[in-house]
């Protein structure tokens, strides 16, 4: 039980996927223009991280032990797949929750964050329970990068700001403060 | 395909063009911001930096040739993931390669030189270039991106080593040990936060803001030149 929190805790916040891995950035810096849409990026981000993680999964126990070098290969078509898949399923059974989600879905399927998710998950040799475990704290701390990330751009655009950083550069920088303030979780559990 | 390459007749780009635009123009790391997850991740050394721009550069020249050759053979609906495909495939064999010929690069890489599959800017250029382009344009578009990038990387590398480690390509530029004080002051502290990932999204944006300000001051200039000279400004 104590290894799932520190797999959740160090997945969410002290490595960070985005702030501390610098995966899934394209996102990252595209989508999170209003807070509103950030939040739908990030809960799809955790549905396709724990379908990830379910396939990564099989994948390795029933497939790879047979063909490894098809696992880069593998890991994408049956992602991809998955995902376009399930999301079928969900027009057809809650089309108010694909309209929520529906639009982010291919757009992230081929995301760095998901095979990264999926990568990650196979060198530490986890588990069915530890891989979900690790998918959800990485798309909790992904909803939670992407959340503060939309909140402070739109405080941004009413601030003044020097022609020459205003867009890309300003966002940079928020990143790089952001960041930092992350690193500081590094010692949640060094100390108990 | 055939259509695209017609109506371009007229101001047909030449091979160099092609491939230039992509060093600098249309750098894809500074212009078009793409490809940013391996272009922070990886370039906390200049030795990083290099590698990693090697291997994009192996895996965008190669699936850039397949895609254009086979461009009148893939099916429109399924193109993307036959791209996929393709760069997977040559992904795998510069992940192989590295485990065996560089251990020691592929360790400190890690799963990025995986992930260079879904490198955006590698998909972006198949769908933007190869798949509408002759072979020949096609590899000078990959050849020029690919330079732009590690170009790019090599930048940030740089930048991030000198000012984080006090040194460069291995060798320390300020002495041999310089955070030990020598005749009194130390010569140079390290900023260990650039290697710490802050370090690359600091970085970067001031390599933006360097460069939005270069193009803003170009910009003025240019008006200013115009504004002295009516006549000319009218005759253009």
């Amino acid at each position: 039980m104590g290894d799932l929190v520190f797999i959740f805790a160090s997945a969410c916040v002290i490595n960070n996927f985005t702030l501390a891995l610098f995966l899934g950035l394209c996102p990252f810096f595209g989508v999170t223009g209003r807070l509103d849409t950030a939040f739908r990026l990030g809960l799809a981000n955790i549905f396709v991280l724990v379908i990830t993680s379910l396939s990564a999964w099989a994948l390795n126990t029933y497939v790879l032990i047979y063909a490894p070098y098809l696992r880069l290969i593998s890991f994408i078509v049956v992602i991809a797949s998955t995902v376009q898949f399930v999301e079928m399923l969900i027009k057809k059974l809650s089309p108010g929750l694909f309209r929520a989600l529906g639009i982010f879905l291919p757009l992230i399927t081929t995301n760095c964050a998901i095979l990264g998710l999926a990568l990650f998950q196979t060198s530490r040799g986890y588990s069915l329970v530890e891989g979900l475990v690790y998918a959800l704290g990485a798309g909790v701390g992904l909803t939670l990068a992407l959340v503060i990330m939309a909140g402070l751009r739109e405080e941004n655009e009413l601030a003044a700001i020097p022609r020459v950083v205003r867009g890309t550069a300003m966002s940079f920088f928020v990143a790089g403060i952001l960041s930092m303030a992350f690193m500081g979780f590094a010692g949640l559990f060094s100390q108990s | 395909m055939a259509s695209s390459s017609k109506k371009s007749a007229p101001t047909e780009p030449t091979l160099w063009d092609e491939g230039v635009k992509g060093i600098w123009r249309e750098n894809p790391v500074f212009i078009a911001v793409l490809g940013l997850c391996p272009a922070m991740a990886v370039t906390n050394s200049l030795i990083n930096g290099v590698v990693m721009g090697a291997a994009t550069t192996f895996v965008l020249v190669g699936a850039s040739l397949f895609v254009s050759l086979l461009r009148h053979v893939i099916p429109k609906p399924v193109r993307i993931s036959i791209y996929i495909i393709i760069i997977a495939t040559f992904v795998t064999i510069v992940d192989f390669a590295l485990a065996a010929y560089m251990p020691a690069a592929h360790r400190e890489l890690g799963a990025f030189i995986a992930l260079i599959v879904v490198n955006c800017l590698i998909l972006g250029r198949q769908e933007a270039f190869a798949s509408r382009n002759k072979v020949g344009p096609s590899l000078a578009d990959a050849v020029g991106m690919s330079l732009g990038f590690t170009l790019a990387l090599v930048m940030i590398g740089g930048i991030r080593e000198v000012l984080g480690s006090g040194t460069l390509g291995g060798v320390p530029v300020f002495g041999a040990d310089p955070s030990l004080p020598s005749e009194g002051v130390a010569v140079f502290e390290p900023w260990v936060i650039m290697v710490l990932p802050p370090g690359g999204f600091l970085t970067l944006g001031v390599l933006l803001t360097i460069f939005a300000y270069l193009k803003n001051a170009s910009a003025e200039r240019k008006k200013q030149e115009m504004a002295a000279s009516p006549d000319s400004a009218r005759r253009s």
